[in-house]
């Protein structure tokens, strides 16, 4: 029905065939060993969770079962790009100018609520 | 002129009903006849049927209201036989058919016979205002009793007690536009929208399209409006690029441009679908539409004026009496007296006047009206009475008279003298609110517009608002509007809409007067002496009610509705919330805006479960997933538990003497068949994924506890899976296939979270190992036969040696099992001498069979999942996910030999067990529990207690998490969790229980049969 664009198969899919996995761009510390108990606890236990650009890992589980990364706004619920593992966001918090959405649809602007100023893009 | 002597009410002519067939139907147990085209509603005004239900809370009677979707009162009970009882049907919306029957909701028992006086008259005083916390929430228990009468009385209707005979449908769609509300505005924009090449969807609640043009006086390109109506339906359907959906009500905008849209197939025909060719309809259909552009047309709908006694039966919005009259020819009384704040519900006293009825007189709030409408009122005689408005309306079951008085708006008071006029109808317009649900569910708040007098929305990207929705009220300004908004939305998405596809009809152009703020009329008593002046019909809301609720310090509407229960009815409030604001801004003395604004939520009007549910029910509910012995399991008399979509045989109870084996006894005889002949036990359902590549090993090495660098081709080993906070996740087997080759398995529920774990941790962490992981559950099929004969008879149909030498516990070989290709593993969940067979799925019935054949003489018993619990955990052998719940680590299942710490790779889960809280002694740590008194079982999930004397709440220490009788000690016992357990053997704790009972167990190890494990290992 809502339609996410899967960047390894390069095409939009249902969103049935999706799910989300949590905060992106975590990376496991090299030497975990050499973590003090509180930075291992914040890497277990602290997320994110911003008023506005979120970075999202999700997986392609009915599809390609590949994970990738989504940048979706967490007031306007909006996808704003999705891309591979392994690669950055060209929207952050910081840079927030929306280009076209990476939700299927002949128009770009799709539904989102009206975002006040800064609210909206506060991490 | 004459009148149908069957139906006193019917016109001889007008509206668009069909005179010359007579429908049948049933109201309260009484027979009634209708026409086709009429509704529900409007076939018992044709027969007079004044009283439609009794009010929630006073017993009040209460007669229709509306003609639409904001009908209060007229909600009805459908249903000729228990299953297909509908409740909530605002007979209103509800298309008249030959046999329907119909009852008041909330009538019980008998609408026209007051038994519910006792509440009645209790009423005043027993039920003010915040009535549920202030009475019912001081005695709880007595809220038992109140609800289920209040419930049976309030109007919420009942559901069927037998199963639905019909089926439902949900229905996926994309467009580029779609229209909601097929009113001028709304057909306007579908064809400007249409024309330019766009998808459109049109969705309508109504019987026919055409919304206010079909009882509408104006005229458009020099014809009665609803002859415009048919061209442009006409123009629509002839186009592939537009859908039209009449009977369809968009009850919920989602995120995205997710609209919901509940089409009614069949309920104008029956109260269950017809069946055609055999084959039965969908009685509705959910249109689930991803839309590009929304285009909101839903119109306005009319306030009633809150007055005196204003819910007496004969008390009826102006525009409902204009339609019922001109859509239906149904005319609902005979002396009418319109009360009002504007022109447009003058077209009610012409309508009426023009039906050849009196009007007895007009009386309008404003001091000076003018305006085309009211001049032609006036040339027809008819009595305008300025500056005034009836303040209170007179009789017992119906309206027989109207108190007009003049009134001071700004000082709310009456100023002048009480005329007393006879009548039997009233019509009363406080003037027009834009239908604004829809545009609220999108979260954007609407706003006070001063000059409508009304809230108009703030929508959201990708939706427009138009016509009355947004407050545009003279025709000609709504097609326009509407065709520009149509225009909007098909550029928005990329479609050229030409000037000529805007074009629209022309109307006539009628000057209207400005309408006055009018809302809660005053009288000549204070409001809360005065009689009661309803704001919320259907949940029985005074203006009393609400001026008490704002002196007892209720500020802000949204208290004051949750205070009142104002808006909180079936139809959420759609004609009184305006008011009901109006009035607690008057008490509060300030502005409406201030007070606050109107937030609606889905769904528009009620749906049916049916409805929501669709195709998800009975057995398309969730996938069933069976083995490939399924048919064998059900021809012996299988019982079947579901373990995740996994319908697995649970215990096979044999017929002895005549009588079938209780579980107990089933199992008993199973668990004593295994661990002194052979069973056998379909594990097919475990999962399994095979994993190749170079990085295979090192992979393996990572995700699991233990070691994995040495494990030779050939060998199998038991593997433990953490998360990296240290908890155990999953169990399971893991075989060497080939130097880069395994075959992992999972429990049966864990299966497709483990694949995805693995890929996440390759694809996110580690993608420079070179691994590729492939379920293949459903390829293979695994029987285990285990037991002291198990050699045995595997022997007699395999060519793999099995020697205990040669073919070692923990080994696997690969060979023909009853001549098809196996691998055989010796693995044991039961600690009997065992051995899991795995064929090409397709052959696993033969070889099941086939191992029947030949198993007869060694008492081969087939045994189920409760008998394989018993067995495993009689040897201590967990469940992930029974005996663990995520917050259990290695350590605390005492299972230090699968902990490779001195791994090189820090594993998943390593660091996380050094951490303090990990390294606590007073951890819950898994222990076995013999019950003092062997007949005991214990429950699973009882909680542990060290001291029984102390009082509650007691300090709760662990808790069962595995509890049967064993056969072979002849004793109920069980696994546990219990604080630092580990250090505890031979102590002994208590279990509560509910009924005061306290268990007594003692803390022993979590292997109770054959500890040392010489029994698999022969
Ligand atoms: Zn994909």
């Amino acid at each position: 029905m809502f339609h996410i664009y899967c960047p390894y198969c390069e095409e939009y899919r249902e969103e049935e065939e999706f799910h989300p996995k949590g905060q992106a761009h975590l990376s496991r510390p090299e030497d975990p060993d050499d973590c003090s108990d509180e930075a291992w606890g914040d890497y277990l236990f602290f997320r994110d969770n911003p008023r506005g650009i979120h970075h999202e890992m999700w997986v392609h589980a009915q599809g390609c079962r590949k994970f990738f990364n989504i940048t979706r706004h967490t007031v306007t619920y909006e996808i704003l790009e999705t891309y591979k593992m392994g690669e950055q966001p060209t929207i952050t918090a910081e840079t927030n100018t929306a280009r076209p959405a990476a939700t299927a649809s002949s128009a770009d602007d799709r539904a989102a609520t009206e975002v006040k100023g800064a609210q909206g893009v506060q991490a | 002129m004459s009148q149908s002597t069957k139906q006193p009410n019917r016109l001889a002519a007008g509206g668009s009903v069909d005179r010359t067939r007579t429908l049948k139907f049933t109201f309260n147990g009484q027979a009634y006849t209708g026409h086709p085209g009429d509704t529900l509603a409007s076939a018992l005004l044709a027969n007079g049927v004044d009283l439609v239900n009794r009010s929630f809370k006073y017993s009040r009677p209460r007669g229709i209201v509306a003609a639409g979707a904001e009908e209060p009162n007229a909600v009805m009970q459908l249903g000729a036989s228990e299953a297909t009882q509908v409740p909530n049907v605002r007979a209103t919306q509800q298309a008249l058919y030959d046999g329907l029957v119909a009852y008041s909701t909330n009538g019980w028992p008998d609408v026209q016979k007051d038994l519910m006086s006792w509440i009645g008259k209790l009423g005043a005083p027993f039920m003010p205002p915040g009535f549920y916390y202030k009475t019912f929430m001081a005695p709880a228990s007595m809220w038992m009793t109140y609800e289920k009468y209040i419930r049976k009385t309030a109007g919420l209707g009942r559901s069927p007690s037998e199963p639905d005979p019909d089926i439902y449908d949900h229905m996926n769609r994309h467009c580029d536009v779609l229209v909601i509300g097929g009113g001028p505005a709304g057909l306007a924009a579908a064809l400007s929208a249409a024309r330019s090449g766009a998808r459109v969807i049109v969705a309508d609640e109504q019987e026919a399209m055409g919304g206010s043009l079909l009882d509408s006086r104006d005229r458009l390109d020099d014809q009665p409006a609803h002859a415009w109506v048919t061209t442009a339906l006409e123009e629509l359907a002839a186009r592939d690029n537009v859908t039209l959906l009449t009977r369809t009500t968009a009850n919920g905008y989602h995120d995205h441009n997710f609209v919901t849209l509940h089409e009614r197939r069949t309920e104008h025909l029956a109260d269950s679908a017809p069946t055609i060719e055999g084959r039965r309809q969908p009685r509705s259909r959910l249109h689930r539409v991803r839309a590009g552009q929304v285009v909101l047309a839903t119109g306005t709908h009319e306030r009633p004026l809150v007055y005196g006694n204003n819910d007496l039966p004969g008390n009826l919005l102006a525009g409902a009496v204009s339609t019922y009259i001109r859509r239906y020819g149904v005319i609902p009384g005979r002396k009418l007296v319109l009360t009002t704040s504007n022109d447009h519900a003058y077209r009610a006293a012409l309508d009426w006047h023009e039906a050849g009825h009196e009007v007895v007189a007009i009386a309008d709030a404003r001091e000076a009206p003018e305006g085309e409408l009211v001049e032609q009122a006036r040339k027809h005689g008819i009595r305008v009475i300025a500056g005034s408005a009836i303040i209170e309306a007179t009789g017992s079951k119906r309206v027989s008279g109207a108190r007009v008085a003049r009134i001071d708006r700004d000082g709310f008071k009456v100023v002048g003298p009480v005329e007393t006029l006879d009548c039997d109808t009233i019509a009363s317009s406080g003037g027009y609110s834009p239908v604004i649900h829809l545009a609220s569910h999108t979260g954007a708040r609407p706003t006070w517009n001063e000059e409508v007098l009304g809230f108009v929305p703030h929508t959201v990207k990708g939706v427009t608002t138009t016509g009355g929705a947004r407050g545009v009220y003279p025709l000609a300004d709504v097609l326009a509007d509407g065709a520009e908004a149509g225009a909007v939305a098909a550029t928005a998405m990329g479609f050229e809409v030409a000037t000529e596809a805007r074009h629209v009809p022309q109307a006539t152009v009628v000057t209207e007067g400005a309408a006055c703020a009018l809302y809660q009329v005053p009288h000549e008593k204070p409001t809360l002496r005065a009689p009661k002046q309803f704001v919320d019909l259907q949940n029985d809301v005074t203006a009393a009610a609400i001026e008490l609720a704002t002196r007892e310090g209720f500020e802000s509407i949204e208290h004051v509705k949750r205070y009142t229960a104002m808006g909180f009815g079936t139809d959420q409030g759609k004609l009184g919330n305006i008011n009901g604001m109006a009035i607690a801004a008057r008490c509060l003395g300030k502005s409406i805006p201030e007070v606050g604004t109107t937030v609606f939520r889905p769904n528009y009007t009620p749906v049916t479960f049916g409805a929501v549910v669709g195709r998800h029910c009975r057995e398309l509910f969730d996938p069933e997933r069976y083995t490939a012995m399924h048919q064998w399991h059900v021809e012996h008399g299988a019982e079947f538990e579901d373990v995740g979509q996994w319908k697995r045989p649970w215990y096979y109870p044999r017929r002895v003497n005549g009588r079938l084996e209780s579980m107990h006894e089933a199992v008993v005889r199973e668990c004593r068949a295994v661990r002194e002949h052979v069973g056998i036990l379909d594990a097919s359902t475990l999962g399994k994924i095979d994993i190749q590549g170079p990085g295979a090993r090192e992979f393996l090495g990572r995700v699991y506890t233990n070691k994995w660098a040495k494990l030779a081709p050939g060998r199998v080993r038991y593997g433990l899976m953490c998360k990296d906070d240290g908890m155990v996740m999953d169990d399971g087997t893991t075989s060497c296939l080939g130097e880069n080759h395994f075959l992992m398995t999972t429990t049966t529920g864990g299966a497709a979270a483990v694949l995805e774990w693995l890929e996440m941790w390759h694809q996110t962490e580690w993608p420079e190992l070179d691994v590729y992981f492939t379920s293949v559950t459903d390829h293979w099929a695994t029987m285990t036969v285990t037991g002291p004969e198990a050699r045995k008879l595997l022997a007699e149909i395999t060519d793999i040696d099995l020697d205990r030498e040669s073919f070692k516990f923990m080994d696997w070989r690969e060979g023909r099992v009853a001549d098809v290709p196996a691998r055989v593993f010796r693995i044991s969940f039961t600690g009997e001498l065992a051995f899991e067979i795995n064929v090409q799925a397709n052959y696993a019935m033969h070889v099941w069979k086939t191992l029947f054949e030949h198993g007869d003489k060694y008492g081969l018993t087939p045994y189920g999942t409760e008998t394989m619990h018993v067995l495993r955990a009689e040897k201590g052998f967990i469940i992930a996910g029974q005996d663990t719940d995520g917050s259990v680590t290695p350590e605390d299942l005492g299972m230090h030999w699968a902990i490779g710490y001195d791994k090189p790779f820090p594993w998943i889960g390593k660091r996380a067990l050094s951490r303090s809280d990990t390294r606590r002694t007073d951890r819950k740590q898994l222990v076995g529990l013999k019950p003092r008194n062997p007949e005991v079982v214990l429950q699973e999930g009882a909680q542990i207690v060290f001291d029984p004397q102390q009082t509650i709440p007691m300090t709760m220490v662990g808790h069962v998490t595995s509890s049967y009788y064993s056969p072979t000690l002849e004793s109920g016992f069980a696994l546990a969790v219990v604080k630092g357990g580990h250090q505890r053997m031979g102590e002994t704790v208590y279990l509560p229980m509910v009924d005061g009972t306290i268990h007594e167990a003692e803390i022993v190890g979590t292997q109770f049969v054959d500890p040392e494990g010489a029994r698999q290992n022969v």
